[in-house]
């Protein structure tokens, strides 16, 4: 999907001209395309990412793709910064806003009020039925942006402009495992318990982050996402297979 | 062939450390690894391979014995106080516990953390390509935690160490540069000029309130220009952010990968050992550098490293009584009375 259809209309500012170079210390560098959660900006960085995985730079040891900057941890004893920074002018030319997604995930998610715990809450915050609030989560379209606060939770964008609620003033006690959330405008699948300023919406039987299956990180920064809803029943259907070891959200490859 | 590295005693702090959990900062999963990164490859090569792991214990120390077999051990960290039974080490050695012999590591006159690397390798799951614990997240050493009493390292492969206990010198370890040089950035331009001097110029004092994640200062406040939240970005080993309390933090070994505070500055790579070797109460001042002199630091220091590390023989300070009778002091004595 175009970033453009992620965005109903400009509520953030654009992308910076050019993206602005920021060292934190002489061994990473923070490539910065703006400074809002947006979909176009956040397609700049996944843009720069996928090129810097392909060129395989000698001294680039990791990059950290967030909503507005990729972090470049580099080695300069091998490569000097002003390389890199040539080396990244060339491939910012080349194309910023045309970032294709190499696959799309169908995740199971259960928003029964049984699991999703703070869906009633959420919807009477928004003004609307729980059934409302579900049908909206499972209806969008979503990326993910960028994966922080613990292992495997991974930050959606594209949550419905209806849904967009601040977070809690102050944190909820640990989430469910797979706890489906939102918050802030955006859109989270977590997976190990934690506590949270946002509200957990719905729950899926897939795990985001399990050591004993290969692999044990499934969704790629920059995959499109979306959700199934699945009552009930099939939530633990799903969950005991998740547990032996199966992947239960669907990858479609993109062309 | 292996023995067993038992835990006797462990205070907090005590944890398995490889290099860190690489690979995975993008997918928010933490690289944890030593918090001293100099004086952790200095036990490693003193143990004869770097890419292995050690213990790093704390100001909470450590008490250990062998069992089923003897294991070399080489200790490089903070001026602890190393003991092998009642013997004192020096606090960078090479030893070899045999079983029946008690190895203790306390705090000493410096220094908050110290590393034992094994001669041979520790026989533990790796864990997303690390063995490096990060207790938060329940990844890597023993079960995902922090060492405790009665813990049983496997030790595989053992390699001999030298019979008699020897120094390790390292010349890197416990440099200690009058102050800690930093980069400014990348949110720099979040505080005012006057809040980047104050920075640069205040004395601040390590917060009881330290751990692995994050080292807390005390001090002026620094005030923020545009607020104290930002989009969430990368996050360095090192990287100093100010909350909305003003107060600094300085991000270490087990920092989260990303995160939503400004950062008005990075300590840089060659002097992240000394400042995570402070201890709470400590003073410390920042300068700021550049990317060159940052580089020109870690190319020294990355030198100094690749010469290795040299082992010394010990000069025994303290005479047992049994000790000068093994000697056989007496047997160069002369009998006046056939002269």
């Amino acid at each position: 999907m175009a970033p453009s259809r992620l965005r109903a209309a400009r509520m953030t500012p654009p992308p910076y001209e050019s993206p602005r170079y920021l060292d934190a210390g002489e061994a990473a560098l923070s490539v910065e395309f703006g400074d809002s959660v947006d979909p176009e900006i956040n397609a700049c960085v996944l843009t720069l990412d996928a090129a810097l995985r392909e060129a395989k730079l000698p001294g680039v040891e990791e990059l950290v793709p967030t909503y507005r900057s990729l972090m470049i941890h580099y080695e300069p004893l091998t490569i000097l910064r002003a390389d890199l920074v040539k080396v990244l002018n060339s491939l910012v030319l080349q194309g910023a806003s045309a970032f294709t997604p190499k696959a799309r995930w169908r995740v199971p998610c259960c928003y029964d009020p049984a699991l999703a715990e703070d869906i009633i809450e959420a919807a009477r915050i928004l003004g609307m039925s729980p059934d409302q609030l579900s049908a909206l989560h499972a209806n969008g379209c979503y990326r993910a942006y960028m994966y922080g606060f613990a292992p495997g939770w991974c930050y959606l964008g594209g949550l419905p402009e209806s849904l967009a609620l601040p977070r809690r003033a102050s944190p909820r006690g640990a989430t469910p495992p797979g706890a489906v959330l939102i918050g802030g405008g955006l859109s989270l699948i977590s997976a190990n318990p934690m506590p949270t300023g946002w509200y957990v919406i719905g729950r899926t039987p897939e795990r985001m982050f399990a050591l004993e299956r290969e692999p044990p990180l499934l969704i790629e920064p920059g995959d499109d996402v979306c959700f199934e809803p699945v009552d009930h029943e099939m939530f633990f259907a799903l969950e005991a297979r998740a547990a032996r070891g199966e992947i239960v959200a669907l990858r479609e490859a993109l062309p | 062939m292996s023995a067993t590295l038992r835990i006797l005693k462990a205070g907090p702090g005590a944890s398995v450390q490889d290099k860190g959990r690489l690979g995975f900062l993008r997918f928010g999963v933490t690289p944890a690894g030593p918090m001293d990164p100099g004086a952790f490859i200095a036990a490693r090569l003193a143990a004869g391979d770097a890419k292995g792991a050690a213990i790093e214990a704390s100001l909470g120390g450590l008490e250990l014995a062998a069992e089923g077999g003897e294991i070399g051990l080489a200790i490089a960290g903070g001026a602890f106080d190393i003991r092998l039974d009642e013997r004192a080490l020096p606090s960078a050695c090479v030893l070899r516990l045999v079983p029946g012999a008690r190895l203790s590591v306390r705090a000493g006159s410096a220094g908050a953390w110290v590393y034992l690397a094994p001669f041979g390798r520790l026989d533990l799951p790796f864990v997303l390509g690390s063995y490096a614990t990060h207790a938060r997240s329940g990844l890597g050493g023993v079960d995902g935690r922090m060492l405790r009493a009665g813990d049983a390292l496997k030790i595989v492969d053992p390699r001999p160490a030298p019979v008699e206990p020897m120094a390790i010198l390292a010349p890197w370890i416990g440099e200690r540069p009058a102050k800690s040089r930093v980069m400014l950035g990348p949110q720099q331009d979040y505080f005012s000029p006057e809040a980047i001097e104050t920075f640069l110029t205040a004395r601040w004092r390590l917060s009881e309130r330290s751990d692995r994640m994050a080292y807390r200062l005390e001090g002026p406040l620094l005030q923020h220009l545009k607020g104290h939240d930002i989009v969430s970005d990368g996050v360095a080993f090192g990287a100093i952010q100010t909350p909305g309390d003003g107060a600094p933090l300085v991000l270490m070994a087990d920092r989260q990968p990303t995160g939503g505070y400004p950062k008005i500055a990075n300590v840089i790579g060659a002097d992240l050992s000394a400042l995570a070797q402070m201890r709470a109460g400590d003073l410390l001042e920042f300068a700021s550098v550049s990317w060159e002199q940052a580089v020109a630091a870690r190319r020294a220091r990355a030198r100094a490293i690749a010469a290795g590390v040299a082992l010394e023989p010990l000069l025994r300070k303290e005479f047992s009584p049994e000790f000068l009778l093994e000697r056989n002091l007496v047997g160069g004595v002369i009998d006046g009375r056939k002269t």
